[in-house]
Protein backbone atom coordinates (compact mmCIF):
# COMPACT_ATOMS: atom_id res chain seq x y z
CA UNK A 1 0.00 0.00 0.00
CA UNK A 2 2.81 2.31 1.06
CA UNK A 3 4.11 1.92 -2.80
CA UNK A 4 1.04 2.49 -4.05
CA UNK A 5 0.34 5.72 -2.23
CA UNK A 6 3.97 6.70 -3.11
CA UNK A 7 3.13 6.74 -6.84
CA UNK A 8 -0.21 8.06 -6.87
CA UNK A 9 2.00 11.10 -5.01
CA UNK A 10 4.44 10.69 -8.47
CA UNK A 11 1.27 10.96 -10.38
CA UNK A 12 0.23 14.43 -8.33
CA UNK A 13 3.98 15.59 -9.14
CA UNK A 14 3.65 15.28 -12.63
CA UNK A 15 0.69 17.21 -12.83
CA UNK A 16 1.70 19.77 -10.77
CA UNK A 17 4.89 20.03 -13.01
CA UNK A 18 3.07 20.18 -15.91
CA UNK A 19 0.63 22.74 -14.56
CA UNK A 20 3.26 25.27 -13.21
CA UNK A 21 4.99 24.68 -17.28
CA UNK A 22 2.05 25.93 -18.16
CA UNK A 23 -0.27 27.82 -16.14
CA UNK A 24 -3.42 28.35 -17.82
CA UNK A 25 -4.20 24.84 -19.02
CA UNK A 26 -7.71 23.52 -18.91
CA UNK A 27 -7.14 20.86 -17.16
CA UNK A 28 -9.45 17.74 -16.49
CA UNK A 29 -9.63 15.50 -13.98
CA UNK A 30 -12.49 12.73 -14.48
CA UNK A 31 -14.71 13.02 -11.43
CA UNK A 32 -14.93 16.64 -11.77
CA UNK A 33 -16.10 18.76 -14.70
CA UNK A 34 -13.81 20.71 -16.70
CA UNK A 35 -12.17 24.22 -15.07
CA UNK A 36 -12.22 27.22 -17.30
CA UNK A 37 -9.33 29.16 -16.31
CA UNK A 38 -10.28 32.54 -14.32
CA UNK A 39 -8.11 34.69 -16.74
CA UNK A 40 -10.93 34.84 -18.93
CA UNK A 41 -9.29 37.64 -21.08
CA UNK A 42 -5.73 36.14 -20.85
CA UNK A 43 -6.85 35.23 -25.07
CA UNK A 44 -4.85 31.82 -24.89
CA UNK A 45 -7.92 30.15 -27.07
CA UNK A 46 -6.56 29.78 -30.64
CA UNK A 47 -8.78 31.76 -32.50
CA UNK A 48 -10.14 28.42 -34.63
CA UNK A 49 -11.40 26.99 -31.55
CA UNK A 50 -14.31 29.99 -31.60
CA UNK A 51 -15.43 28.82 -34.31
CA UNK A 52 -15.35 25.35 -33.22
CA UNK A 53 -17.16 26.51 -30.19
CA UNK A 54 -19.84 27.82 -32.24
CA UNK A 55 -20.54 24.80 -34.22
CA UNK A 56 -20.73 22.80 -31.30
CA UNK A 57 -24.00 24.58 -30.29
CA UNK A 58 -25.10 22.37 -27.80
CA UNK A 59 -22.26 21.14 -25.96
CA UNK A 60 -21.37 24.22 -24.80
CA UNK A 61 -24.74 25.19 -23.55
CA UNK A 62 -24.47 22.26 -21.76
CA UNK A 63 -20.91 22.90 -20.31
CA UNK A 64 -22.74 26.01 -19.76
CA UNK A 65 -25.72 25.07 -17.66
CA UNK A 66 -22.88 22.57 -15.63
CA UNK A 67 -20.95 25.68 -14.55
CA UNK A 68 -23.92 27.73 -14.24
CA UNK A 69 -25.30 25.44 -12.17
CA UNK A 70 -21.78 24.67 -9.71
CA UNK A 71 -21.33 28.29 -9.36
CA UNK A 72 -24.53 29.74 -7.80
CA UNK A 73 -24.81 26.48 -5.48
CA UNK A 74 -25.96 29.06 -2.41
CA UNK A 75 -29.66 28.56 -1.76
CA UNK A 76 -31.50 31.82 -3.04
CA UNK A 77 -32.51 33.29 0.19
CA UNK A 78 -28.74 33.74 1.68
CA UNK A 79 -26.39 36.72 1.18
CA UNK A 80 -23.59 34.67 -0.80
CA UNK A 81 -26.02 33.90 -3.59
CA UNK A 82 -26.25 37.65 -4.29
CA UNK A 83 -22.57 37.63 -4.09
CA UNK A 84 -22.02 35.64 -6.72
CA UNK A 85 -23.06 38.20 -8.98
CA UNK A 86 -20.64 40.82 -7.88
CA UNK A 87 -17.81 38.56 -8.26
CA UNK A 88 -15.95 40.77 -11.05
CA UNK A 89 -12.64 42.49 -10.16
CA UNK A 90 -11.95 45.92 -11.60
CA UNK A 91 -10.06 44.95 -14.46
CA UNK A 92 -12.70 42.91 -15.55
CA UNK A 93 -15.43 45.04 -15.86
CA UNK A 94 -13.14 47.71 -17.72
CA UNK A 95 -12.36 45.26 -20.01
CA UNK A 96 -15.98 44.04 -20.40
CA UNK A 97 -16.95 47.96 -20.75
CA UNK A 98 -14.09 48.25 -23.27
CA UNK A 99 -15.41 44.92 -25.50
CA UNK A 100 -19.06 47.33 -25.59
CA UNK A 101 -17.58 49.91 -27.29
CA UNK A 102 -15.03 48.70 -29.61
CA UNK A 103 -16.70 45.09 -30.96
CA UNK A 104 -14.40 43.36 -32.64
CA UNK A 105 -15.97 41.77 -35.73
CA UNK A 106 -16.50 38.10 -35.30
CA UNK A 107 -16.09 37.41 -31.42
CA UNK A 108 -18.97 37.51 -29.34
CA UNK A 109 -19.30 39.19 -26.30
CA UNK A 110 -20.36 36.82 -24.15
CA UNK A 111 -18.14 33.91 -24.98
CA UNK A 112 -15.03 36.32 -24.88
CA UNK A 113 -15.93 38.48 -21.54
CA UNK A 114 -18.39 36.91 -19.42
CA UNK A 115 -18.98 33.52 -20.73
CA UNK A 116 -18.45 32.10 -17.01
CA UNK A 117 -19.23 34.78 -15.08
CA UNK A 118 -22.34 37.12 -15.78
CA UNK A 119 -22.58 40.34 -13.06
CA UNK A 120 -24.88 42.16 -12.27
CA UNK A 121 -22.35 45.20 -11.01
CA UNK A 122 -21.88 46.66 -14.81
CA UNK A 123 -25.65 46.46 -15.57
CA UNK A 124 -26.46 48.51 -12.50
CA UNK A 125 -24.21 50.98 -12.23
CA UNK A 126 -23.98 52.00 -16.07
CA UNK A 127 -27.51 52.29 -16.07
CA UNK A 128 -27.39 54.65 -12.83
CA UNK A 129 -24.87 56.46 -14.61
CA UNK A 130 -27.12 56.73 -17.37
CA UNK A 131 -29.71 58.27 -15.88
CA UNK A 132 -28.28 60.81 -14.37
CA UNK A 133 -25.81 62.03 -17.51
CA UNK A 134 -29.10 61.93 -19.33
CA UNK A 135 -31.02 64.15 -16.70
CA UNK A 136 -27.69 66.54 -15.91
CA UNK A 137 -26.68 67.00 -19.92
CA UNK A 138 -30.51 67.33 -20.81
CA UNK A 139 -30.93 70.40 -18.12
CA UNK A 140 -27.56 71.96 -18.91
CA UNK A 141 -28.42 71.61 -23.25
CA UNK A 142 -31.71 72.98 -22.40
CA UNK A 143 -29.53 75.84 -19.95
CA UNK A 144 -27.39 76.85 -22.58
CA UNK A 145 -29.99 77.01 -25.90
CA UNK A 146 -31.97 79.12 -23.89
CA UNK A 147 -29.49 81.40 -22.55
CA UNK A 148 -29.84 84.81 -23.58
CA UNK A 149 -33.83 84.95 -23.95
CA UNK A 150 -35.01 87.17 -21.36
CA UNK A 151 -37.92 85.35 -20.66
CA UNK A 152 -35.90 82.72 -19.38
CA UNK A 153 -35.79 81.65 -16.16
CA UNK A 154 -34.08 78.26 -14.86
CA UNK A 155 -35.57 75.57 -13.27
CA UNK A 156 -33.59 72.03 -12.82
CA UNK A 157 -36.58 69.87 -14.09
CA UNK A 158 -36.05 67.64 -11.38
CA UNK A 159 -39.11 65.30 -12.19
CA UNK A 160 -37.03 64.22 -15.66
CA UNK A 161 -34.52 62.34 -13.56
CA UNK A 162 -37.44 59.53 -11.76
CA UNK A 163 -38.92 59.45 -15.95
CA UNK A 164 -35.29 58.58 -17.27
CA UNK A 165 -34.85 56.11 -14.48
CA UNK A 166 -37.80 54.05 -15.36
CA UNK A 167 -37.52 54.17 -19.02
CA UNK A 168 -33.46 53.33 -18.57
CA UNK A 169 -33.76 50.60 -16.05
CA UNK A 170 -37.28 49.56 -18.06
CA UNK A 171 -35.49 49.24 -20.83
CA UNK A 172 -32.33 46.98 -19.88
CA UNK A 173 -34.63 44.73 -17.45
CA UNK A 174 -37.36 43.83 -18.85
CA UNK A 175 -36.29 44.07 -22.71
CA UNK A 176 -33.95 41.46 -21.95
CA UNK A 177 -36.62 39.40 -20.18
CA UNK A 178 -38.80 39.02 -22.99
CA UNK A 179 -35.42 38.93 -25.04
CA UNK A 180 -35.06 35.27 -23.00
CA UNK A 181 -38.23 34.05 -23.05
CA UNK A 182 -38.09 34.57 -26.88
CA UNK A 183 -35.20 32.39 -26.92
CA UNK A 184 -36.16 29.48 -24.82
CA UNK A 185 -39.53 29.64 -26.73
CA UNK A 186 -37.76 28.70 -29.85
CA UNK A 187 -34.89 26.33 -28.44
CA UNK A 188 -37.53 24.39 -27.87
CA UNK A 189 -38.94 24.07 -31.33
CA UNK A 190 -35.57 24.12 -33.22
CA UNK A 191 -32.52 22.79 -31.15
CA UNK A 192 -28.53 23.60 -31.54
CA UNK A 193 -29.38 26.90 -30.82
CA UNK A 194 -26.68 28.83 -28.56
CA UNK A 195 -28.18 30.04 -25.71
CA UNK A 196 -27.85 32.42 -23.17
CA UNK A 197 -28.72 32.70 -19.30
CA UNK A 198 -31.33 35.40 -18.68
CA UNK A 199 -28.39 37.17 -16.43
CA UNK A 200 -26.08 37.06 -19.79
CA UNK A 201 -28.60 38.63 -21.22
CA UNK A 202 -29.21 41.35 -18.86
CA UNK A 203 -24.84 42.07 -18.70
CA UNK A 204 -24.91 42.37 -22.46
CA UNK A 205 -27.92 44.93 -22.60
CA UNK A 206 -25.92 46.58 -19.11
CA UNK A 207 -22.84 46.73 -20.88
CA UNK A 208 -23.90 47.97 -24.46
CA UNK A 209 -25.69 51.06 -22.51
CA UNK A 210 -22.17 52.20 -22.05
CA UNK A 211 -21.70 53.86 -25.36
CA UNK A 212 -24.74 56.13 -24.53
CA UNK A 213 -22.64 57.95 -21.65
CA UNK A 214 -20.71 60.13 -23.73
CA UNK A 215 -23.30 60.43 -26.26
CA UNK A 216 -25.50 61.89 -23.50
CA UNK A 217 -22.13 63.64 -22.64
CA UNK A 218 -21.74 65.24 -26.19
CA UNK A 219 -25.25 65.80 -26.68
CA UNK A 220 -24.81 69.07 -24.93
CA UNK A 221 -23.69 70.43 -28.15
CA UNK A 222 -26.57 72.32 -29.50
CA UNK A 223 -26.62 71.53 -33.61
CA UNK A 224 -28.95 69.20 -34.94
CA UNK A 225 -26.31 67.87 -37.13
CA UNK A 226 -24.35 66.79 -34.47
CA UNK A 227 -26.62 64.84 -32.07
CA UNK A 228 -27.95 62.89 -35.15
CA UNK A 229 -24.38 61.79 -36.25
CA UNK A 230 -24.03 60.82 -32.40
CA UNK A 231 -27.25 58.80 -32.67
CA UNK A 232 -25.90 56.87 -35.44
CA UNK A 233 -22.47 56.51 -34.74
CA UNK A 234 -23.73 55.15 -30.90
CA UNK A 235 -26.35 53.08 -32.08
CA UNK A 236 -23.81 51.43 -35.03
CA UNK A 237 -21.16 50.19 -31.97
CA UNK A 238 -23.89 49.43 -29.54
CA UNK A 239 -26.09 47.55 -31.77
CA UNK A 240 -23.04 45.87 -33.77
CA UNK A 241 -22.19 44.31 -30.17
CA UNK A 242 -25.94 43.15 -29.96
CA UNK A 243 -26.22 41.41 -33.41
CA UNK A 244 -23.15 39.82 -32.90
CA UNK A 245 -24.36 38.54 -29.58
CA UNK A 246 -27.66 37.54 -30.44
CA UNK A 247 -27.15 36.49 -34.42
CA UNK A 248 -25.66 33.61 -33.10
CA UNK A 249 -28.25 32.19 -31.10
CA UNK A 250 -30.89 32.67 -33.91
CA UNK A 251 -29.34 31.52 -37.10
CA UNK A 252 -30.03 28.53 -36.78
CA UNK A 253 -33.65 28.97 -37.13
CA UNK A 254 -36.24 30.04 -39.45
CA UNK A 255 -34.87 33.05 -41.51
CA UNK A 256 -37.50 35.68 -41.30
CA UNK A 257 -38.06 34.82 -37.59
CA UNK A 258 -34.12 35.16 -36.96
CA UNK A 259 -33.90 38.73 -38.84
CA UNK A 260 -37.16 40.07 -37.35
CA UNK A 261 -35.56 39.09 -33.93
CA UNK A 262 -31.98 40.88 -34.78
CA UNK A 263 -34.31 43.81 -36.42
CA UNK A 264 -36.61 44.13 -33.17
CA UNK A 265 -33.33 43.96 -31.01
CA UNK A 266 -31.75 46.87 -33.06
CA UNK A 267 -35.31 49.36 -33.52
CA UNK A 268 -35.26 49.36 -29.65
CA UNK A 269 -31.92 50.14 -29.26
CA UNK A 270 -32.86 53.00 -31.84
CA UNK A 271 -35.73 53.76 -30.05
CA UNK A 272 -34.31 54.75 -26.78
CA UNK A 273 -32.00 56.63 -28.12
CA UNK A 274 -34.14 58.93 -30.13
CA UNK A 275 -36.62 58.71 -27.30
CA UNK A 276 -33.92 60.05 -24.89
CA UNK A 277 -32.52 63.09 -27.27
CA UNK A 278 -36.26 63.70 -28.20
CA UNK A 279 -37.47 63.98 -24.34
CA UNK A 280 -34.47 65.54 -22.28
CA UNK A 281 -33.35 67.43 -25.03
CA UNK A 282 -34.87 70.90 -26.26
CA UNK A 283 -34.26 71.44 -29.81
CA UNK A 284 -32.02 73.72 -30.53
CA UNK A 285 -32.70 77.03 -32.81
CA UNK A 286 -31.66 76.70 -36.17
CA UNK A 287 -30.37 80.45 -36.30
CA UNK A 288 -29.12 82.59 -33.67
CA UNK A 289 -32.16 85.12 -32.26
CA UNK A 290 -31.70 88.52 -33.75
CA UNK A 291 -31.35 91.19 -31.32
CA UNK A 292 -33.96 93.21 -29.51
CA UNK A 293 -34.85 95.80 -32.02
CA UNK A 294 -36.46 98.71 -29.91
CA UNK A 295 -39.30 99.88 -32.01
CA UNK A 296 -40.36 103.90 -31.89
CA UNK A 297 -43.14 103.18 -29.24
CA UNK A 298 -40.93 102.24 -26.79
CA UNK A 299 -41.67 98.74 -27.10
CA UNK A 300 -39.48 96.36 -27.97
CA UNK A 301 -39.75 94.18 -30.24
CA UNK A 302 -37.58 90.29 -30.56
CA UNK A 303 -37.62 88.91 -33.95
CA UNK A 304 -36.05 85.37 -34.17
CA UNK A 305 -36.46 83.03 -37.36
CA UNK A 306 -37.25 79.39 -36.75
CA UNK B 1 -29.12 17.27 45.91
CA UNK B 2 -29.93 13.51 46.86
CA UNK B 3 -29.01 12.26 43.71
CA UNK B 4 -25.42 13.97 44.19
CA UNK B 5 -24.70 12.40 46.58
CA UNK B 6 -23.53 9.35 45.18
CA UNK B 7 -21.46 11.62 42.43
CA UNK B 8 -17.32 11.24 43.10
CA UNK B 9 -14.97 12.73 41.15
CA UNK B 10 -11.29 11.11 40.94
CA UNK B 11 -8.40 12.51 42.70
CA UNK B 12 -6.34 12.80 39.91
CA UNK B 13 -8.39 15.28 38.08
CA UNK B 14 -7.71 18.76 38.73
CA UNK B 15 -10.74 20.95 38.98
CA UNK B 16 -10.24 24.75 38.39
CA UNK B 17 -12.17 27.39 38.15
CA UNK B 18 -13.92 30.30 39.72
CA UNK B 19 -16.79 30.78 41.79
CA UNK B 20 -17.64 34.65 42.24
CA UNK B 21 -20.67 36.66 42.24
CA UNK B 22 -19.71 39.79 40.45
CA UNK B 23 -20.43 42.45 43.34
CA UNK B 24 -22.20 45.50 41.52
CA UNK B 25 -21.86 45.23 37.44
CA UNK B 26 -18.20 45.97 35.79
CA UNK B 27 -18.57 49.32 35.26
CA UNK B 28 -20.40 50.19 38.11
CA UNK B 29 -20.98 53.56 36.51
CA UNK B 30 -22.87 52.59 33.32
CA UNK B 31 -25.72 50.03 34.88
CA UNK B 32 -26.77 52.39 37.37
CA UNK B 33 -26.15 56.23 37.51
CA UNK B 34 -27.31 56.92 33.36
CA UNK B 35 -30.66 56.51 34.71
CA UNK B 36 -29.95 58.87 37.57
CA UNK B 37 -28.16 61.50 35.67
CA UNK B 38 -29.31 64.87 34.79
CA UNK B 39 -30.77 64.78 31.57
CA UNK B 40 -28.53 67.12 30.47
CA UNK B 41 -25.30 65.16 31.18
CA UNK B 42 -27.08 62.13 28.72
CA UNK B 43 -28.14 64.47 26.09
CA UNK B 44 -24.43 66.45 26.02
CA UNK B 45 -22.75 63.10 25.63
CA UNK B 46 -24.53 62.31 22.52
CA UNK B 47 -23.90 65.44 20.82
CA UNK B 48 -20.33 65.74 21.62
CA UNK B 49 -20.32 61.96 19.88
CA UNK B 50 -21.86 63.23 17.08
CA UNK B 51 -19.66 66.65 17.50
CA UNK B 52 -16.23 64.74 17.61
CA UNK B 53 -17.10 62.62 14.18
CA UNK B 54 -18.10 66.21 12.32
CA UNK B 55 -14.54 67.12 13.11
CA UNK B 56 -13.37 63.58 11.73
CA UNK B 57 -15.02 64.10 8.87
CA UNK B 58 -13.57 67.93 8.14
CA UNK B 59 -10.20 66.90 9.25
CA UNK B 60 -10.23 63.03 7.70
CA UNK B 61 -7.79 60.55 8.99
CA UNK B 62 -7.36 57.32 9.36
CA UNK B 63 -9.27 56.84 12.36
CA UNK B 64 -11.12 54.03 13.54
CA UNK B 65 -13.42 56.04 15.76
CA UNK B 66 -16.05 57.01 13.11
CA UNK B 67 -16.23 52.73 12.28
CA UNK B 68 -16.58 51.89 15.81
CA UNK B 69 -18.92 53.73 17.74
CA UNK B 70 -21.58 54.48 14.90
CA UNK B 71 -24.96 56.48 15.03
CA UNK B 72 -26.72 57.68 12.86
CA UNK B 73 -28.03 61.13 14.18
CA UNK B 74 -25.33 62.76 12.31
CA UNK B 75 -26.80 61.62 9.18
CA UNK B 76 -30.47 62.56 10.08
CA UNK B 77 -29.55 66.18 11.21
CA UNK B 78 -27.60 66.78 8.00
CA UNK B 79 -30.14 65.37 5.61
CA UNK B 80 -33.19 67.09 7.04
CA UNK B 81 -31.07 70.04 7.14
CA UNK B 82 -30.17 69.73 3.49
CA UNK B 83 -33.40 68.37 2.44
CA UNK B 84 -34.71 71.66 4.18
CA UNK B 85 -32.45 74.39 2.16
CA UNK B 86 -33.71 72.92 -0.88
CA UNK B 87 -36.54 74.24 -0.46
CA UNK B 88 -37.92 77.08 -1.48
CA UNK B 89 -36.75 77.49 -4.68
CA UNK B 90 -38.75 77.78 -7.93
CA UNK B 91 -42.04 77.41 -5.91
CA UNK B 92 -44.02 78.09 -8.24
CA UNK B 93 -44.11 75.30 -11.25
CA UNK B 94 -44.29 72.42 -9.30
CA UNK B 95 -43.21 69.82 -12.07
CA UNK B 96 -39.85 71.19 -13.09
CA UNK B 97 -38.71 72.75 -10.03
CA UNK B 98 -36.12 71.48 -7.66
CA UNK B 99 -36.63 68.34 -5.90
CA UNK B 100 -38.67 68.09 -2.88
CA UNK B 101 -37.81 67.14 0.56
CA UNK B 102 -39.12 63.53 0.22
CA UNK B 103 -37.21 63.60 -3.21
CA UNK B 104 -33.69 64.72 -1.16
CA UNK B 105 -34.46 62.61 1.70
CA UNK B 106 -34.85 59.37 -0.55
CA UNK B 107 -32.33 59.80 -2.58
CA UNK B 108 -29.54 60.89 0.30
CA UNK B 109 -30.95 56.95 2.03
CA UNK B 110 -32.05 55.57 -0.66
CA UNK B 111 -28.41 55.85 -1.88
CA UNK B 112 -26.48 55.40 0.68
CA UNK B 113 -28.01 51.94 1.40
CA UNK B 114 -27.53 50.82 -2.36
CA UNK B 115 -23.82 52.08 -1.97
CA UNK B 116 -23.75 49.79 0.89
CA UNK B 117 -25.53 46.75 -0.48
CA UNK B 118 -23.30 47.09 -3.57
CA UNK B 119 -20.19 47.48 -1.42
CA UNK B 120 -20.96 44.11 0.79
CA UNK B 121 -21.97 42.19 -1.85
CA UNK B 122 -18.41 43.01 -3.56
CA UNK B 123 -16.65 41.14 -0.88
CA UNK B 124 -16.41 44.29 1.77
CA UNK B 125 -16.04 43.66 5.27
CA UNK B 126 -17.56 46.91 6.72
CA UNK B 127 -21.01 46.37 8.64
CA UNK B 128 -24.13 47.66 7.04
CA UNK B 129 -25.08 50.57 9.81
CA UNK B 130 -21.27 51.47 9.73
CA UNK B 131 -21.08 52.32 6.19
CA UNK B 132 -24.01 54.29 6.53
CA UNK B 133 -22.80 55.92 9.54
CA UNK B 134 -19.82 57.21 7.50
CA UNK B 135 -22.17 57.79 4.25
CA UNK B 136 -24.31 59.92 5.91
CA UNK B 137 -21.42 62.13 8.10
CA UNK B 138 -19.57 62.65 5.28
CA UNK B 139 -22.56 64.65 3.52
CA UNK B 140 -21.47 67.45 5.95
CA UNK B 141 -19.03 69.17 3.52
CA UNK B 142 -21.77 69.30 1.13
CA UNK B 143 -24.17 70.65 3.63
CA UNK B 144 -21.61 73.17 4.86
CA UNK B 145 -21.34 73.93 0.62
CA UNK B 146 -25.49 74.22 0.51
CA UNK B 147 -25.11 77.29 3.51
CA UNK B 148 -22.85 79.03 1.64
CA UNK B 149 -24.63 78.81 -1.70
CA UNK B 150 -27.70 80.23 -0.10
CA UNK B 151 -25.92 83.19 1.55
CA UNK B 152 -24.30 83.76 -1.89
CA UNK B 153 -27.49 83.97 -3.88
CA UNK B 154 -28.60 86.32 -0.83
CA UNK B 155 -26.07 88.75 -2.39
CA UNK B 156 -27.47 88.33 -5.59
CA UNK B 157 -27.56 86.00 -8.27
CA UNK B 158 -25.42 86.94 -11.45
CA UNK B 159 -22.05 85.27 -12.86
CA UNK B 160 -19.74 86.37 -10.31
CA UNK B 161 -22.30 84.33 -8.19
CA UNK B 162 -22.61 80.93 -9.57
CA UNK B 163 -18.58 80.77 -10.05
CA UNK B 164 -18.43 81.64 -6.26
CA UNK B 165 -21.03 78.62 -6.17
CA UNK B 166 -19.29 76.33 -8.50
CA UNK B 167 -15.98 76.63 -6.85
CA UNK B 168 -17.47 76.06 -3.61
CA UNK B 169 -19.50 73.22 -4.38
CA UNK B 170 -17.28 71.59 -6.50
CA UNK B 171 -14.37 72.06 -3.70
CA UNK B 172 -16.57 70.89 -1.33
CA UNK B 173 -17.66 67.61 -3.39
CA UNK B 174 -14.00 66.55 -3.42
CA UNK B 175 -13.71 67.09 0.35
CA UNK B 176 -16.90 64.39 0.71
CA UNK B 177 -15.84 61.99 -1.87
CA UNK B 178 -12.00 61.72 -0.40
CA UNK B 179 -13.22 62.28 3.54
CA UNK B 180 -15.87 58.73 2.57
CA UNK B 181 -13.10 57.21 0.63
CA UNK B 182 -10.18 57.44 3.42
CA UNK B 183 -12.59 55.72 5.61
CA UNK B 184 -14.51 53.12 3.41
CA UNK B 185 -11.76 51.95 1.27
CA UNK B 186 -9.67 50.01 3.92
CA UNK B 187 -12.45 47.65 4.27
CA UNK B 188 -12.79 46.89 0.37
CA UNK B 189 -11.02 43.81 -1.32
CA UNK B 190 -7.80 45.20 -3.45
CA UNK B 191 -8.57 44.84 -6.56
CA UNK B 192 -11.80 45.77 -6.34
CA UNK B 193 -11.56 49.53 -5.06
CA UNK B 194 -12.41 51.20 -7.88
CA UNK B 195 -15.75 49.57 -8.48
CA UNK B 196 -16.45 50.41 -4.62
CA UNK B 197 -15.69 54.12 -4.73
CA UNK B 198 -17.09 55.42 -8.07
CA UNK B 199 -20.76 55.06 -6.46
CA UNK B 200 -19.56 56.66 -3.82
CA UNK B 201 -18.34 59.60 -6.28
CA UNK B 202 -21.95 59.41 -8.28
CA UNK B 203 -23.92 59.76 -4.86
CA UNK B 204 -21.96 63.00 -3.74
CA UNK B 205 -21.98 63.93 -7.58
CA UNK B 206 -26.13 63.70 -7.71
CA UNK B 207 -26.06 66.02 -4.21
CA UNK B 208 -23.60 68.34 -5.54
CA UNK B 209 -25.55 68.66 -8.73
CA UNK B 210 -29.24 69.41 -6.26
CA UNK B 211 -27.00 71.89 -4.86
CA UNK B 212 -25.65 73.75 -7.25
CA UNK B 213 -28.78 74.36 -9.40
CA UNK B 214 -30.46 75.37 -6.55
CA UNK B 215 -32.32 78.59 -7.78
CA UNK B 216 -34.11 80.65 -5.40
CA UNK B 217 -37.58 82.21 -6.39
Amino acid sequence: IASLVMYLFAEFDDAANLLAANPDATTISIDEPVEIPKNQHSRLQEPGREEDDELLGTDDSDKTELLAGQKKSAPFWTFEYYQTFFDVDTYQVLDRIKGSVFPVPGKNFVRLYIRSNPDLYGPFWICATLVFTIAVSGNLSNFFIHLGKPTYHYVPEFRKVSIAATTIYAYAWLVPLALWGFLMWRNSKVMNIVSYSFLEIVCVYGYSLFIYIPTAILWIIPQKVVRWVLVMFSLCLSGSVLVMTFWPAVRDDNRRIALATVGTIVLLHALLAVGCLAYFFDAPELDFPAPIIPAHNGTTVVTKSQ
Amino acid sequence: FAGLADVSISEDIPVEGEITVPVGSRSPDEDYSTLDEPVRDTIMRDLKAVGKKFVHVMYPKKSSALLRDWDLWGPLVLCVSLALMLQGGSADSKDDGGPQFAEVFVIIWFGAVVITLNSKLLGGTISFFQSLCVLGYCVLPLTVAMLVCRLVLLAGSGTVSFIIRLIVVVAMFGWSTLASTAFLADSQPPNRKALVVYPIFLFYFVISWMILTFTPQ
